[in-house]
């Protein structure tokens, strides 16, 4: 069988602008760092994402959302051959809020991946990752032979 | 008192938290509306293409449906309690039930408690039938130290 993975930063980048995740591009998200098992990912600040108008901080959404495509990002830099993923379940724990204007970083590690189901954790971090803005773990399942836009994507590279 | 307060406060007022919703670019950015129907706080996330996560099989992006959530729960504290301020979100555990076509999305949450520090939010997600849920959650929110309770939990 062919390795498909890991993937570089700039394949990895190729997906998420090519928009096949038409929200993880709405959200302008791009790789940082990614190897075996692991990925970063930066969501840009954007006064879009703004959850409190007062304070300018991102909405809780924008940071589940960046988590929830980082840990899965890190599934696919896991998996063999990339195949469908949904996930199970995402669950978090915000830490901090972001700073207004700055971008957040995440860096998910995929943890196990058995047959069926993956398992990650994360951190949403600004430059320190000890400084956390969130932490998550999340699973998922894992559909052999079923198509995902990233999947196909990527086995294009 | 802040345009923000204002609005919260005619929300309450009016029981009508459109203009609040309306408030918050990411509120706008997913597509959220919301109204009391029927006594109840539902929230809707109109479809829109960029909301997609799989254009393959053309599902929505697990973080919207968490956002989803999360913003249902934060509206329904908004109008059952006394809060001056948005409440901080502690922590939020989505579970992924069913795959969630290209179609509006409702939500409602109803509190597990509320007291007067913690509020426990269950939230739930569905698209033309509410008794299948596509994601439901349960969140923990940190409420502000002036807050004083308003509706009897149930």
């Amino acid at each position: 069988m062919e390795d498909f993975g890991p993937y570089d930063v700039r394949q990895v980048n190729e997906v998420l602008a090519s928009g096949v995740v038409p929200f993880n591009r709405a959200l302008g998200l791009r790789a940082v760092e990614c190897g075996r098992d692991y990925a970063v990912v930066a969501l840009p600040y954007s006064p879009d994402l703004v959850g409190n108008p007062e304070t300018g901080i991102l909405h809780g959404g924008a940071v589940t959302a960046l988590l929830d495509a980082t840990c899965g990002l890190a599934v696919f830099m896991a998996m063999p051959e990339p195949t469908r993923i949904a996930t199970i379940d995402l669950r978090i724990d915000y830490m901090g809020p972001a700073t207004p204007g700055r971008e957040v970083l995440a860096r998910a590690d995929c943890t196990r991946l058995t047959s069926h189901v993956a398992f990650t954790r994360a951190v949403a971090y600004h430059g320190d990752p000890s400084g956390a803005i969130a932490a998550a773990a999340a699973t998922f399942l894992i559909f052999h032979g079923d198509p995902s836009s990233t999947a196909e994507r990527l086995k294009t590279l | 008192m802040s345009r923000l307060d204002e609005l919260l406060r005619e929300a309450r007022e009016r029981r009508d938290p459109a203009a609040l919703v309306q408030a918050i670019p990411y509120s706008r950015f997913i597509g959220l509306s919301a109204e009391v129907v029927g006594g109840e706080l539902l929230t809707r996330m109109a479809y829109r293409d960029h909301l997609i996560g799989n254009s393959l099989i053309g599902a929505l992006h697990g973080g919207t449906l968490g956002s989803l959530l999360e913003s249902a729960a934060v509206f329904t504290l908004l109008l059952e309690t006394e809060s001056t301020r948005l409440p901080k979100i502690i922590g939020i555990t989505v579970e992924y039930l069913r795959t969630a076509r290209p179609l509006d999305t409702l939500a409602r949450a109803e509190f597990t408690r509320l007291g007067r520090r913690i509020a426990c939010v269950r939230a739930y997600a569905w698209q033309e039938d509410r008794s299948r849920p596509v994601a439901t959650a349960t969140a923990n929110f940190l409420l502000a130290g002036d807050e004083r309770r308003r509706a009897e939990s149930p």
